[in-house]
């Protein structure tokens, strides 16, 4: 029987990114006592490497912006698959989160009548993005940090403990969500008993290797995304989905995880650094697009859907930088799926740059000085790892993997997972918000709203439960103790997690990457079933304590089962949309536009680690609410809603 | 694409004891110290500890002494080194050890927690902040601090002298101090809470003796002592130990200066 | 390298008993003692020849220069200098080297200048050598304390650098008349005085103390835009205070070795016109 220390909460967030910070801000203002559980330090949590900036329709610099704008292009740009009720609020909620931001010290760029400056970003009607320079993310980051510590500091003044109603549980790691529920079988694996509520969580401590458990009747998700299962991605090592694996684990299901967005423009030379972000921000402020010919591609590659709002001429994207009323924006400027598409297709063309990516130059549009000081930390970036000097010259730039638009299946308005009271999910590992594709700047504003909402909503609900919290079974803290420990009791001939994970990256890289082919995705598939069975073998040297190679063969089941997910959901779809791309089935059906697909665990688990873990299943998207869709002209319903929908 | 084979010392151990071990590595172009130390957890000390996150000099995680000097161990490049030298890598030598590369770097968040917040102006709703660029430059600078706590680490107020860790705040959260007495709407005065005066007296800017070393390790390149410190040690100058201004602002109490 | 030869830990600072162990002070493996000792060796040779001119009392007049170092001279003793910087406010009872009476204020602002204190606590007071380098104190309390205190001073000395730089402008404009004080004329020295004074106004304004009372210790920028432009020449020259600060002392000890030279008569201003 494992001892572990117990402590009681009301609110448990998992992640200490924006929407993870923003939850828990919101739940302790509600007086819950919250806690937050994050694997880095405070402060470090991914969001810091967002650049461009918070979408919000503020109409700081474009009075003609407005939350119907701002939700007609998350709507097109998701290609309509967005949960639109989400985007809907997103739209509306988006410039109230941006502004509370400034009563908690943030500081953003200003326009010179002194209002928060906005710029702009593909996809992206009107400037929309509150920014700070392109460290907007850092800017995020630093003033929840910041609020969470007013908080504290306030707590300190009542209680004399600043931990009191609100704690950071930083370095440490979540490896199951416990329920309550009809007690199963001793050492039946944790958290499969139906019909449990969330009582709490089961952790470790990185530093130490010890575990614990916080007991809490609400649980909020907002653990980021899953990146780390590619091998060219702008992602950190946290990256490695365990808030949708610990949602499937707890039996809630993942949502339309087949949309994976590559990032047009990540770094490709030299290869330690391949795959860190380029900011969208540098076609934002007029960076280009070349191939090896000279040639600005992206004036090839504008689809259908786009035709009308878009450039036709080199001549008119020019303008647009001065005048965007009177003349369409540059195809630079398109949803990022468009144009990591249209780099991959350039590069596999032969008119690649020399390191098999692309040229983007922003050092034929503003003086040095400018450049410097518009994108300080790309001009800093480049430099340092590349000597190359974006001011002068072009940077060689190639798609790489950042952002999972599917997620855990949530309620719009509560954040609420489908099928587990009491857990709740916020930020990039929440499904449903950008459809197929991500606007960049989406993702800051999503985490604000919805990290609101969840945090909101788990204090309602903990509300609701408070003096009868549901309870934590002793067999099921065992069950998550032995399940953790297992790597230091692998036999002879014990994986190297390292390995694995390179094997699993590749393969996911590979097979399940940026352009899909149906015999490729089957691969993957037996190729993963191969991972689980020898990282069920997988072991560890050493002891507990800060033990990195005992942390990653702990992250490599959540891996394997995100991907799985996105395997499995890739090879179903049988279109391409959004972050979604088949060299098999090129078009976007508008059949598929309706559909959502379901990624659920096998019940029970099997036995074999080389079963298959999940199971997909469809269902039908609930239909847009008509004055929404009265915000779109008719001739363009027509290119995306399915035949039966436009009777509706 | 070439390849080499670099001499490394990477310091193994925790609080009870520990020492420089040697090991050799391939280097190959473009790496970065991180990516070695990486490379020695994939194949020869999996178990290794070292802290970092984004690999792209954003998040300030991987801290670490190179050759003796503290740096970012993601935007350290090999190619600054000569192929035969060995190279050191130690743990922050500031902050109590953790394990291998890993120290506990609570100091850094208590001290956070002794910085009184911004202070929002009253009567000035959300979305009616108004702001000039000029007013916001100056603490901009400051918040492009990615919190590595180098700075911190190589102070030698607290880095060689143990003691002084409970009355000084160090750079960076002097720097905090800074940002926020210079933030064109922190009604922190109005609220009874003077940062000028604390500054000296609470968060022991008194000790800094303007030696520059935090400036030197800043990987964001912010001008900590010309651009924070100093000021702040003339604020506090106008506040303590200038009767002309106290005369001043006796005489005619501007509300605005 | 542990070498087993280093002497016993000492208890506090990088071999505090929570840090890593490691025996070295440092780990640095640059040539990170040069600088400190090039500042020392700089400032030292300065203090030397200072003192020795300062003590001197003589060979700091040669029409029609004046050494900065005497200069405004204060009291009975001085040499007379036609139309020059004779300014007898002490008297007859100082006996001592007129210099003394001045040289105290560029000194006190020196002394209390920013860059300096780094320069010295670094070259002579090892506080600390070098960054990450462990200093040999077992006890810092920074400028807490009496004296160091008073370096928050250096707004006064900053105030008195005014007039005497004032005073050094005229000396310059003095330069430009010959030996038999006729005006119009130029040589060697006058131009090593123009340099001179513009780097001591350089220096001056480039001061820290300055930049905060020029607008640093304004809130808003945007309400005060000439105060402002005047806060951003200011803060571009202060990045080079410390080259400033070199330059300056230099070429002040440079001026008033040129007219040590030609008041003792071991060289001749060479004219211009």
């Amino acid at each position: 029987m494992a001892q572990v220390d117990r402590q009681q909460w009301d609110v448990v967030v998992v992640g200490a990114g924006g929407a993870g910070l923003r939850a828990a801000i919101e739940a302790r203002e509600r007086g819950k006592r919250t806690a937050v559980i994050c694997k880095s330090l405070f402060g470090k949590a991914h969001t810091v490497m967002a650049e461009g900036g918070i979408a919000a329709s503020m109409g700081n610099v474009n009075e003609g912006d407005n939350w119907q704008v701002h939700f007609r292009d998350t709507m097109r740009g998701g290609k309509f698959l967005n949960q639109w009720r989400m985007a809907e609020l997103h739209a509306k909620e988006a410039p109230d989160r941006v502004w509370e931001l400034e009563t908690w010290g943030a500081l953003f760029d200003r326009t010179p009548d002194g209002r928060i400056s906005q710029r702009n970003f593909g996809g992206h009607e009107y400037p929309r993005l509150a920014h700070v320079g392109d460290r907007t993310g850092l800017e995020l980051i630093r003033t929840l940090q910041q609020k969470i510590v007013q908080l504290q500091q306030e707590d300190f003044k009542e209680y004399g403990d600043h931990e009191a109603r609100l704690k950071v549980f930083q370095e440490c790691t979540v490896t199951r969500v416990l329920k309550d529920g009809e007690p199963g079988a001793a050492g039946a694996p944790p958290g499969r008993r139906p019909g449990g509520r969330v009582s709490g969580v089961f952790c470790y401590e990185r530093e130490s290797g010890r575990f614990f458990v916080l007991e809490a009747p609400a649980v909020v998700l907002a653990t980021g995304g899953i990146g780390k299962s590619f091998k060219t991605t702008s992602n950190s090592w946290e990256y490695t989905g365990d808030g949708h694996a610990l949602a499937l684990l707890a039996g809630a299901p993942l949502l339309n995880m087949e949309f994976v967005q590559f990032h047009p423009t990540g770094m490709v030379w030299p290869p330690s650094v391949k795959g860190i972000l380029v900011t969208e921000s540098v076609r934002g402020d007029g960076g280009v697009l070349r191939n090896s010919e000279g040639k600005r591609f992206m004036f090839d590659y504008v689809p259908d859907v786009f035709k009308e709002k878009y450039a036709e001429s080199e001549e008119e994207g020019d303008r647009w930088y001065e005048d965007p009323d009177h003349n369409r924006r540059p195809p630079e400027l398109l949803p990022r799926d468009e144009v990591a598409r249209a780099i991959n297709s350039e590069v596999k063309a032969g008119r690649g740059s020399p390191h098999g990516g692309v040229f983007l130059d922003v050092s034929t549009r503003m003086p040095a000085e400018r450049i410097r000081r518009r994108l300080p930390s790309m001009y800093h970036q480049f430099k340092e790892l590349a000597d190359v000097d974006i001011t002068a010259e072009p940077m060689e730039v190639g798609p790489t993997c950042h952002y999972v638009m599917g997620g855990i299946a949530v309620d719009s308005d509560t954040a609420a997972t489908v099928g587990v009271p009491g857990l709740f999910a916020a930020g990039e590992v929440a499904g449903g918000m950008h459809g197929s594709n991500r606007l960049g700047g989406n993702s800051l504003s999503d985490l604000l709203v919805f990290g609101r909402r969840a945090g909101l909503h788990a204090a309602a609900y903990a509300d609701g439960l408070a003096g009868a919290p549901p309870a934590v079974s002793q067999a099921e803290i065992d069950a998550a103790a032995e399940e953790a420990l297992a790597p230091f009791h692998a036999a002879e001939g014990a994986e190297n997690p390292y390995t694995l994970h390179q094997e699993l990256q590749t393969t996911m890289n590979d097979l399940v990457g940026i352009i899909r082919r149906e015999g490729e995705m089957a691969e993957a598939l037996e190729k993963l079933a191969g991972l689980r069975a020898r990282a069920a073998r997988a072991g560890v040297e050493g002891h507990r304590q800060f033990n990195p190679g005992w942390h990653l063969a702990l992250d490599l089941r959540n891996m394997l089962l995100v991907s799985e997910c996105v395997a499995r959901a890739a090879l179903e779809r049988t279109e391409s949309r959004g972050g979604h791309t088949r060299e098999d089935c090129p078009a976007m059906e508008r059949g598929w536009r309706p559909v959502n697909l379901l990624c659920r665990p096998v019940e029970p688990a099997p036995g074999d680690p080389a079963a298959d873990r999940i199971v997909l299943e469809r269902t039908r998207t609930e239909p847009v609410r008509p004055d929404l869709l009265a915000l779109f002209e008719k001739e363009e319903l027509v290119k995306y809603l399915a035949e039966e929908e436009l009777y509706e | 694409m070439s390849t080499y084979d670099a001499s490394f010392r990477i310091w193994r151990g925790d609080a009870e004891g520990g020492e420089l071990r040697d090991f050799t590595v391939e280097v190959n172009d473009g790496e970065v110290v991180l990516d070695i130390v990486h490379r020695l957890q994939a194949t020869q000390t999996p178990d290794l500890a070292v802290r970092w996150n984004c690999k792209a000099g954003k998040c300030g995680s991987c801290s670490a002494e190179i050759n003796g000097r503290p740096r970012l161990m993601c935007m350290t490049r090999m190619s600054t080194f000569e192929r035969s030298e060995t190279i050191t890598v130690t743990p922050l030598r500031a902050f109590p050890v953790v394990r291998d590369l890993v120290t506990d770097v609570s100091f850094n968040y208590a001290k956070a927690r002794e910085v009184p917040a911004f202070v929002p102006p009253r009567g000035v709703a959300p979305g009616a902040y108004r702001m000039q660029q000029v007013d916001v430059d100056r603490s901009q600078e400051f918040r492009k601090c990615i919190e590595c706590f180098l700075c911190q680490d190589t102070c030698h107020v607290v880095r060689d002298h143990e003691e002084n860790k409970t009355a000084f705040a160090g750079p960076r959260f002097l720097m905090r101090v800074a940002e926020l007495d210079m933030h064109p709407l922190d009604a922190a005065e109005e609220a009874g809470l003077d940062r000028k005066r604390t500054a000296q007296e609470e968060h022991g800017l008194g000790y800094c003796n303007i030696t520059k070393c935090c400036t030197e390790v800043c990987p964001e390149g912010i001008k900590i002592t010309d651009n924070a410190l100093i000021p702040l040690k003339e604020r506090a100058v106008d506040r303590k130990y200038d009767p002309l201004v106290w005369l001043g602002s006796k005489i005619r109490r501007r509300a605005d200066t | 390298m542990a070498t087993g030869t280093e002497p016993p830990r000492q208890l506090t600072g990088v071999h505090d008993a929570s840090r890593a162990a490691i025996a070295d002070r440092h780990l640095r493996t640059d040539r990170w003692w040069l600088a400190p000792a090039v500042t020392a060796a700089g400032l030292l040779a300065f203090i030397v020849y200072s003192t020795w001119r300062a003590f001197a009392n003589a060979d700091y007049y040669a029409a029609p220069y004046v050494s900065p170092f005497y200069s405004p001279c204060l009291a009975e003793n001085c040499q007379e200098m036609r139309g020059g910087p004779n300014l007898d406010l002490f008297g007859s009872w100082w006996g001592l080297s007129p210099a003394l009476l001045i040289l105290v204020f560029p000194l006190g602002f020196r002394l209390t200048c920013y860059y300096y204190r780094k320069a010295y606590y670094r070259g002579f007071w090892a506080s600390p050598p070098a960054c990450a380098v462990a200093e040999p104190h077992a006890k810092y309390t920074g400028e807490t304390r009496f004296p160091l205190i008073l370096q928050n001073m250096h707004r006064y000395f900053f105030y008195a650098a005014l007039p005497v730089a004032g005073i050094l402008t005229y000396d310059t404009v003095l330069t430009l008349r010959n030996d038999r004080y006729e005006w119009g004329h130029m040589g060697l020295g006058t131009l090593l005085f123009l340099v001179n004074i513009a780097l001591i106004w350089a220096y001056t304004l480039s001061c820290h103390s300055c930049r905060h009372i020029m607008g640093g210790r304004l809130r808003h920028f945007s309400k005060h835009p000439v105060r402002y432009r005047m806060w951003g020449w200011i803060s571009r020259l202060n990045t080079r205070h410390m080259q400033l600060a070199w330059a300056s002392l230099i070429s002040v000890a440079l001026c008033d070795f040129y007219v040590y030279l030609l008041a003792s008569g071991a060289f001749n201003d060479p004219r211009f016109f």
